[in-house]
């Protein structure tokens, strides 16, 4: 796990947008348990104070659930996971978009860039 | 009840106030960063909470009592200069843990120099500055204290060496205990703690929960500290 923070926004909210990537793009798949609050926070260099308010916030949002005795898992909400996905997909081109705008580039020519980058 | 209190605590050194009527409240479970540029008395609160110093006036409690046997149980201090002896090798200095502390837990202490590969036939003296830290830091982790306190632990040290300190801070802190940091390296720390005290010219300028305080100035920690306290 690589996880390289900013320093000028609250941690917990950089972890939660980053275990939900870990969560939409499968690297956590659902169901699976998720390690432990401790281990978490010393894989991410972290206080565990500050995963655990991420982890509740994940919690809050319906992304992960807690077994009691068990520890904690990845819904098998699928439709949630999609939901999600397409959230966080549509805040990336709204940024994207709005600093194309600011460039001064239209819409047709942003298809042209798109284009001749595609990988 | 607080772990840690500090009821309008002063320190005049020859009629200069070092200290001016601190408050702080530290609870269970924390990490909190005592931070301030050099001479501002950071070290002079850690050496008061430490029964080290006597106060000109007001109080420490820890555990609700004033400092004493059963403070010096329950805190496990790393000060900022080392005190062992350095014709001791390791073994040696393991000895006299054990012997000087009820709660030092030697396997801990073993498994955490295992992870260093030290000999422990090694004298002290033989050892680099930064093994010399690693070392201090190790017999300081591997007390079950309830409140830790690390005096400039970052000082003069290497990036991985840096790491290792923030690594092996974080896998020790144990349910229920506490640590506190004091540092002027804000940066390298500001990821790990929970709340954040800023001292200035004797006083308490500013406590706050990390994260709320770059929530609400959309800095880092290091970043609004400078703003605050710009030569």
């Amino acid at each position: 796990m690589e996880f390289v923070f900013e320093n000028d926004r609250p941690i917990y909210i950089q972890i939660v947008e980053y275990l939900r990537i870990e969560i939409i793009s499968g690297s956590f798949k659902m169901g699976e348990k998720i390690p432990s609050v401790r281990d978490l926070s010393t894989i991410v260099k972290v206080n565990p104070n500050t995963m655990q308010k991420a982890l509740l916030e994940l919690e809050r949002e319906g992304l992960i659930y807690t077994e009691r005795t068990n520890g904690k898992f990845v819904t098998n909400d699928k439709s949630l996971i999609e939901k999600v996905k397409e959230e966080i997909i549509k805040e990336k081109l709204d940024t994207f978009f709005n600093d194309m705008k600011k460039i001064g580039i239209t819409d047709e020519e942003i298809k042209k860039y798109l284009e001749k980058e595609k990988r | 009840m607080m772990l840690l209190e500090c009821k309008n605590l002063c320190k005049d050194f020859d009629g200069k106030k070092v200290l001016k009527n601190i408050n702080l409240s530290i609870g269970r479970g924390k990490i909190v960063g005592i931070l301030g540029k050099n001479g501002m008395g950071k070290t002079t609160l850690i050496k008061l909470i430490n029964d080290l110093l006597t106060p000109t006036s007001g109080e420490v409690l820890i555990n609700g009592k004033k400092p004493g046997v059963e403070s010096k149980k329950a805190i496990s201090f790393l000060p900022e200069r080392t005190y062992l002896d350095k014709g001791m090798t390791i073994n040696e200095v393991l000895k006299f843990f054990v012997e000087f502390y009820d709660n030092f837990n030697l396997e801990r202490a073993y498994k955490l120099l295992e992870d260093l590969s030290l000999d422990k036939e090694q004298k002290i003296i033989k050892m680099s500055k930064g093994m010399q830290e690693k070392l201090q830091l190790v017999l300081v982790m591997s007390r079950d204290a309830d409140l830790y306190i690390l005096d400039e632990p970052l000082g003069g040290v290497d990036p991985a060496t840096r790491d290792y300190i923030l690594d092996t801070i974080l896998s020790n802190f144990r349910e229920g205990a506490s640590i506190i940091i004091t540092t002027h390296l804000i940066a390298d720390i500001e990821r790990i703690l929970d709340e954040v005290v800023f001292i200035d010219k004797g006083e308490i300028a500013l406590v706050s929960s990390a994260d709320e305080l770059r929530d609400k100035t959309k800095l880092s920690i290091d970043e609004e500290f400078r703003r605050l306290f710009k030569c």
